[in-house]
């Protein structure tokens, strides 16, 4: 088991390989669908993303009557659906990495080797086990999108992903998509 | 005169409206035993130390702390589909109303996720009520008491279902069971990890494609020990459960022994013109139950 710790470092993201499990523990950023198509059309993020992570989540947000917010669940999204943009976000504003589910695509995969970035996997419907790991709500952006699209700025414990894709053009996605299609075709 | 005894019947509104609610939370923050024994056989057969072992490792911890803190298993909370049996000259509209409230309540309590999406501005400002949602079906039955059964369905996995028109010629799949489960793998190698695997499939033979995607959702009902009472079908079901998990591609897509965890296939009559063979994929995470109401509308008895 590897660990991140925040501040994150390039020179980390570098080492870390398809495969690895690993526990983070500092910053993470959520943004999905919303946020990376208001990216897209040239709006520029509210906050500075350099060296950090963004966390493909909607999460399930109660306030509380302090003000202050609790978060109750927050698995990782779909992720292919920021296919047409995350490698911009890489190139443009320099984040580390993604976190989400499902793996993404070339455009992405090229961008983590461009770029130096890793692709993080989270354990798709893992929101209890998520939301545990979420220590405290630092801040939200952008809450007009609606909660789950909001950027939500969150403070990690611990938090368990594993490297789908790497920054040197290593996709674990891809090496499944097409094992399994030969062994597909072997069975047809 | 019928009016008036019903009327009587549904008069502990505010019980419908609690036991709405109790379902709802129920459905979204505890998964029913028949899902969580196949789960924790794919737990064991997994491979120590892989990533693997490591997913379902999670999902185990998952299942857990959702039912102790009652808390969603999953923030994506679905699509709320409630199915209402009911005894003749039930008040459709009345249920609605109660039902929606339950929902609100339910949303407030933060069982369910803000999740109703306005499709043309993109807004998502109700509280789970909208077009289309919750979705409810009414269907008439001889008991006397009303019996609810609901089903979260999350986006993921509703996202990887699939339809084919048969014959689908790239996989030389033509109209028969054969051609059948050529369809079937090939929605499952597509699918990948996407729909928060190790999944289980609904699927319907037949109908159009309106009634086939909503009778392969019906299969999801069924509970995971059945035995399809078509001798064909309880064969097929097997043999794809068993054929999907030497694919390889195991839970959330990481490589593994266990792709699906269930399979349950439904038949519908079609037109001599169509076949269609509908696909409703359901993640782990397959949230689904049921309940008996008492005549006060309290809940008697859990079905899942």
């Amino acid at each position: 088991m590897k660990t991140l710790n925040y501040p994150f470092k390039r020179e980390e993201i570098l080492e870390l390989k398809v495969g690895d499990m690993v526990l983070i523990t500092g910053k993470l950023f959520t943004g999905r669908d919303a946020v990376h198509h208001r990216i897209h059309k040239g709006t520029k993020p509210p906050v500075n993303l350099e060296n950090q992570i963004i966390y493909h989540c909607g999460p399930v947000v109660l306030e509380n009557k302090d003000g202050s917010y609790k978060v109750t669940a927050a698995g990782p999204t779909t992720s292919i659906r920021e296919e047409p943009y995350e490698w911009e976000v890489m190139r443009d504003y320099k984040i580390l990495g993604v976190i989400g589910k499902g793996g993404m695509g070339p455009k992405t995969l090229q961008g983590c080797k461009d770029y130096g970035c890793v692709y993080m996997h989270a354990i798709g419907g893992a929101a209890q086990v998520l939301a545990e790991k979420i220590t405290s709500v630092e801040n939200v952006y952008w809450r007009d999108l609606g909660s789950p699209e909001a950027i939500w700025e969150l403070n990690v414990v611990e938090f368990p992903v594993v490297i789908t894709m790497d920054a040197h053009g290593n996709s674990l996605h891809k090496d499944i998509e097409d094992s399994s299609a030969i062994k597909l075709k072997e069975i047809l | 005169m019928a009016t008036k005894k019903l009327a009587a019947k549904l008069s502990p509104d505010k019980n419908l409206e609690n036991s709405i609610i109790e379902l709802l939370r129920v459905t979204s923050t505890v998964i029913p035993d028949d899902i969580q024994n196949v789960i924790m056989k794919a737990l064991k057969r997994e491979e120590k130390k892989t990533s693997a072992e490591y997913a379902m490792n999670i999902i185990k911890a998952n299942i857990k702390l959702a039912k102790t803190k009652s808390q969603p298993l999953c923030q994506d909370t679905g699509t709320i589909v409630i199915k209402v049996y009911h005894p003749p000259g039930f008040h459709q509209t009345q249920f609605r109303k109660i039902c929606e409230k339950a929902v609100v309540k339910a949303t407030k309590l933060g069982y369910l996720r803000q999740n109703s999406v306005d499709s043309l501005t993109g807004e998502n400002k109700t509280m789970n009520i909208g077009p289309g949602h919750p979705q409810l079906h009414f269907i008439e039955h001889k008991a006397k008491s009303i019996h609810l059964k609901c089903m979260l369905k999350g986006g993921g996995c509703e996202n990887v279902g699939a339809q084919y028109a048969m014959p689908y010629t790239p996989l030389e799949a033509g109209r028969d069971l054969a051609g059948v489960r050529k369809v079937i793998l090939d929605a499952i190698q597509k699918a990948q990890g996407k729909g928060c695997g190790p999944g289980t499939l609904g699927i319907c033979i037949g109908g159009d494609r309106g009634a086939g995607y909503q009778h392969a959702k019906e299969q999801l009902f069924r509970k995971m020990d059945d035995i399809n009472p078509n001798k064909e079908l309880a064969k097929l079901e097997k043999e794809i459960v068993e054929t999907a998990n030497k694919l390889g591609i195991g839970p959330m897509g990481f490589g593994g022994k266990t792709t699906l965890l269930g399979c349950k296939i439904g038949v519908l009559n079609r037109l001599p013109a169509s076949y269609f063979v509908s696909i409703s994929y359901m993640c782990w995470a397959f949230r689904r139950q049921g309940v008996t109401l008492k005549t006060d509308q309290t809940i008697s008895k859990w079905l899942y």
